[in-house]
């Protein structure tokens, strides 16, 4: 097909040809088409099927507001459904295809929905499918979900990347049309940093698609010349294809950038940015877009708003219709009437609503004044139009204008709202806008040219004014106001057929007036009732007519109707631009240990604990799972020595003189008489009694503590630590500093710990049990110098140390121990035996402090300092907290030892039925005792201190397992730690 | 949001952690009569205006500071941004 419908003229570049295909049919454009303007030429009036009724649909608009024209770009991975064509730029081998049809375009299967119309009015889901109940689930709502919709994600990741950025100005202009271009000059010309940005690639907006003239060039040429000033200037930046979908708090604006959309690839580039743009000042210069007026059979393919034909004509050189015809309600749509006639194009009949003389002499059309559209004919192409008077027209093209309605979204996207305005029949910005805002232009309902000129100086000049520059004295540009009357008609009553509103919904004038009958009145309730403003264009041509028939129903006026709420964004915004960088694992990165390397090389299985991956186990040749590895290092490890890392835990430095007047605030237990060079077990609650953290605390010195925390709970601690000195103890002399990334801290545990570490630790340092004792600490220095600090503290049970070295030694330190430990056979152990040995020692960890326990139910309440203040004191003494019936932390085996314990069983007297009333408690945690031979585990139960011997049963309905179980210490191992202090 | 932090400048709120409101900085003294009571209303009570709010803000991607920021919950305007330690000592925290 070659392009029947070019004509001579417009923006687009006739010395190349860009081939691209819709629906496998080679056609042909030229750089500056967009996919619209493209399929136009090409003679391609059908390009899509209706979302509800698979009606045939062409293209309504020319810009982001268009319902109708929504196709699939590209194949394969790169895949995208739902673009609207005519915002589509077109590049040389473009793909696209329309969507929402079974079988071709041109003989749509699924056509016959359109049928059964009657049946599918507003709301018929909620009354149709109702019965049988289950039918829905299974039946109904998947039906729907297959013939509805729109176009198909490829299910393929998406092979692009996305980017995020951050700009600053003084005055953000949105919109590049005539208001635009004139603030951003008068912006710029004052030297304030300005942003310009606009959704379009040729920015100019209604200048380049108008044959009005301004400074007495045309207003392309105009608008050619003032982008060329603004790019000359340093203090400008102009942003093409940049659509500004969002006002945010405090002057802040978010914009999505498409960069690459318009190249045949991305080429590794950020295919998309989404900027977030940090302004004093902005100007909403967003313009007007125009609105239809319902008649019936209103959705023809040809049937098109009267600005968007005359943009194909003058901007892109495209005529889409042979012989056309204008319907208009106002003086606008005699300019399309005129410029097509001047490009010798036949307009045959304009017909006005209004009975009043012709706004312009247009040669050859006929003026039917006082007249309306009421039907038309053509099903995959318009061929007719019938007025209310009986008349039949013959036409390939009805321009349709009713009138401009003012791109008020983003002055209302801080709950402002906007006023109607009698006179040009539009709302028009309400007074609450985003603070440091202001509307120029259409936007703001100065429709004329002349207007939009001015009004954008003006208002740029007032903003830069209050940021303290000097606007220019340079006058706005000169320009014809052009005539703007118009009528208010939004639909045509003498229509008795369907006459569509929201055509990207497929809701119909009746569907609204079902809407009010049945008691959907309000316009927010009218959206949800009928879909009617949802999808990608949000209704930008179909929310004003709605209201406006809403209205007439209810006999309110449209200021007391109201529009529905504009939220951001103003166009779709791809997910992948909101994700940018973070995808798959950028979306949360790791954090690795210094011994990471070392630990991957020897086998080590990782898991994520907080953002740390964690050596799980490490297994070794030979073994038939992760229970042979964990086995064997706990047995080696309470055999003869094992070293675990555990530089994840949080570390938190506390200097100061009243360091521990401060650590007995955060800390339950006291630790104003620790002495230097000890460890002290402490533990954390929350202000309602709860235990929140715990960790082991060294005296350095007299006013140096150094603090672990959970690895879990490392930045909260620390958060929390930061409140209490500043909020709470403002005048406390202590300082805080997170070293969890300073230090690589190793375990080194078991009978041979001590043997091990004398060959690291340097000779001068005492490390016997007399010297250094069970909980002692102490700055060292290991493998000649390196400092070090060394603490005896044990969470296996056994003689055991952790030895903390600067990061940077960490990986040198766990070659240097292992090497040490060959002689006894030491062995690395993962998070998996540090869980079965703290387990076989009744150690709570996470499981157990999990938000709901009390120093009283793990049995630490001997703990809680009476002689002193702490977070959580007052309110842990609550009754409800200290009932006699309280849960208590304690150990359990299963009577037939070779049975394995199920965590989350709940416990049950035996005898009693298991039920919600007769809950006794739960079973936390559970391992397989390699020492013991046996399962083991740790769980709450109702005055479990007192109960050790007694058999009940572990009810687990989830699992359906049922067993009998002892309850008995929870020192499953060296009860009375005999192996610690050795 | 910007903050318009005391120490720093303008900073977007994103470097931020939100709390809630600034009356965690009167926390009870537990030897108070009816400290309980007092700590029962201080753990959960909470008022929930329309308009001016004071709560807290740690800038923990910053410098650490936790700030007492007056922010209107209608419009989001920030009339005041304090430093909470110097709150904590207007509010007689001082020892």
């Amino acid at each position: 097909m070659t392009q029947v419908n070019r004509l001579t003229g417009g923006q687009v570049d006739r010395s190349q040809v860009l081939n691209f295909t819709f629906n496998g049919k080679a056609m042909q454009g030229h750089p500056g088409d967009t996919l619209a303007s493209a399929l136009l030429a090409n003679g391609q009036r059908l390009v899509g099927r209706s979302f509800k009724y698979h009606r045939p649909r062409g293209i309504l608009t020319s810009g982001s507001e268009e319902p109708n024209a929504l196709v699939q770009l590209r194949s394969g991975a790169h895949q995208e459904p739902n673009t609207r064509a005519t915002v589509a730029e077109l590049f040389d081998g473009l793909s696209a295809t329309s969507q929402n049809h079974r079988g071709s375009l041109e003989h749509d299967l699924m056509a016959v929905t359109d049928l059964m119309s009657p049946f599918l009015s507003a709301g018929f889901y909620y009354k149709t499918f109702m019965w049988p109940k289950a039918f829905w689930e299974k039946l109904y709502e998947p039906a729907i979900r297959k013939s509805a919709g729109l176009g198909r994600l490829s299910m393929q990741d998406d092979p692009d990347s996305y980017d995020k950025g951050f700009l600053h100005c003084d005055l953000l202009v949105i919109g590049a049309g005539p208001a635009g271009l004139s603030a951003a000059l008068a912006a710029g010309r004052s030297g304030a940093r300005v942003i310009l940005a606009d959704e379009d690639f040729a920015p100019g907006g209604r200048l380049n698609a108008e044959t009005l003239e301004v400074d007495g060039m045309s207003g392309a040429d105009w608008a050619a010349a003032a982008i060329a000033e603004l790019n000359a200037m340093d203090n400008v930046r102009l942003m093409t294809r940049t659509t500004v979908y969002g006002a945010y708090d405090h002057g802040i604006y978010g914009a999505l950038e498409r960069c690459t959309d318009h190249l045949p690839t991305s080429a590794g580039k950020p295919r998309q940015v989404l900027w977030r743009i940090y302004s004093k000042r902005a100007v909403l210069a967003a313009g007007s877009t125009e609105r239809p007026i319902a008649f019936g059979n209103n959705d023809r393919p040809g049937i098109m708003l009267a600005g968007a034909v005359r943009t194909y004509v003058n901007r892109y050189g495209v005529t889409p219709g042979q012989q056309v015809a204008v319907f208009t309600n106002n003086d606008d749509g005699w300019r399309t009437a005129a410029d097509l006639a001047a490009k010798g194009i036949a307009v045959t009949n304009i017909i006005d609503t209004r009975d009043a003389p012709a706004v312009c002499e247009v040669p050859g059309a006929r003026h039917i004044r006082d007249a309306a559209v009421m039907d038309t004919v053509g099903r995959k192409g318009l061929k007719a139009v019938t007025l209310t008077s009986g008349q039949v027209i013959p036409t390939d093209c009805l321009a349709v204008s009713g009138g401009w309605n003012p791109n008020v979204h983003l002055t209302c996207h801080q709950r402002g709202r906007p006023t109607w305005r009698e006179d040009i029949n539009a709302f028009v910005p309400g007074g609450d806008l985003p603070p440091g805002m202001a509307v120029a232009g259409a936007a703001n309902g100065s429709l004329t040219l002349a207007a939009a000129l001015s009004e954008g100086r003006n208002v740029a000049n007032a903003q830069i004014k209050e940021l303290g520059f000097t606007p220019s004295r340079k006058p706005a540009p000169k320009a014809e106001d052009e005539p703007s009357n118009g009528m208010a008609i939004w639909h045509i009553p003498e229509s008795t057929k369907r006459a569509w509103v929201d055509q990207q919904n497929d809701v119909t004038v009746k569907d609204i007036k079902q809407s009010y009958r049945e008691g959907f009145r309000s316009v927010e309730h009218l959206k949800r009732y009928t879909t009617l403003g949802m999808a990608t264009d949000q209704g930008k041509t179909a929310n004003i007519p709605a209201l406006a028939i809403m209205a007439n129903c209810t006999g309110k006026s449209l200021q007391d109707t109201g529009t529905t709420i504009f939220r951001p964004p103003y166009t779709p915004i791809p997910m992948g631009a909101l994700a940018g960088r973070a995808r798959g694992q950028d979306f949360r990165p790791f954090r690795l240990t210094p011994s990471h390397d070392w630990a991957s090389k020897n086998g080590a299985t990782f898991v994520e604990v907080g953002n740390w991956l964690r050596a799980q186990w490490f297994a070794r040749p030979g073994e038939q799972g992760w229970r042979d590895s964990v086995d064997r290092e706990a047995l080696m490890t309470r055999g003869s020595v094992g070293i675990c890392d555990v530089t994840t835990l949080g570390k938190i430095d506390i200097q100061g003189k009243d360091a521990a007047d401060f650590l007995n605030v955060v800390y339950a237990n006291a630790f104003g008489k620790l002495p230097v060079g000890k460890v002290r077990y402490g533990l954390m609650l929350r202000e309602d009694g709860i235990c929140y953290d715990d960790g082991t605390t060294a005296r350095m010195s007299e006013n140096h503590f150094v603090m672990t925390t959970t690895t879990a709970n490392a930045v909260l601690v620390f958060r929390r630590m930061e409140f209490v000195r500043q909020c709470l103890c403002p005048d406390m002399d202590v300082h805080l500093i997170s070293t969890t990334d300073g230090w690589a801290q190793f375990a080194v545990a078991g009978p041979n710990a001590r043997n091990l570490l004398r060959k690291v630790v340097d000779e001068a340092h005492d490390l016997s049990n007399e010297g250094f004792p069970f909980m002692a600490c102490g700055e060292v220095t290991v493998c000649g110098g390196t400092p070090a600090r060394l603490f005896r503290i044990s969470f296996s049970g056994e003689l055991a140390y952790e030895v903390a070295v600067p990061a940077r030694y960490g990986n040198s330190m766990i070659e240097a121990l292992m090497k040490a430990g060959e002689e006894y056979n030491a062995v690395p152990y993962g998070t998996e035996a540090l869980g079965v040995m703290r387990i076989e020692k009744g150690h709570a960890a996470g499981n157990e402090l999990n938000g709901q326990t009390t120093a009283l139910n793990l049995g630490l309440n001997g703990m809680v300092s009476s002689k002193k203040d702490c977070i959580g004191k007052t309110l842990a003494a609550r009754p409800e907290m200290n009932r006699d019936d309280a849960i208590r932390l304690v150990g359990f085996r299963p009577v037939d030892r070779s049975v394995k314990l199920i965590a989350g069983s709940h416990f049950i007297t035996k005898g009693d039925d298991a039920t919600m009333a007769n809950d006794q408690g739960w079973m936390t945690s559970v391992a397989y005792s390699p020492s013991l031979g046996h399962s083991i585990g740790l769980g709450f139960i109702k005055r479990g201190h007192e109960r050790k011997g007694e058999i009940v049963r572990a009810v687990s309905p989830i699992h359906e397992t049922e067993m009998e179980v002892e309850i008995v210490s929870a020192h499953f191992i060296d009860p009375e730690g005999e192996r610690l202090r050795a | 949001m910007i903050i318009n932090h005391p120490l720093l400048g303008p900073r977007d709120a994103a470097e931020f952690i939100y709390l809630g409101d600034a009356s965690l900085i009167d926390r009870p003294d537990w030897q108070d009569e009816g400290a309980d009571e007092k700590f029962y209303e201080y753990g959960y009570l909470r008022d929930n205006p329309a308009g001016e709010h004071q709560e807290l803000w740690y800038h923990e991607q910053g410098d650490r500071s936790w700030l007492v920021v007056t922010r209107n919950t209608l419009t989001h305007e920030i009339s005041k941004v304090e430093l909470a330690r110097d709150v904590a000592r207007a509010r007689g925290r001082s020892k």
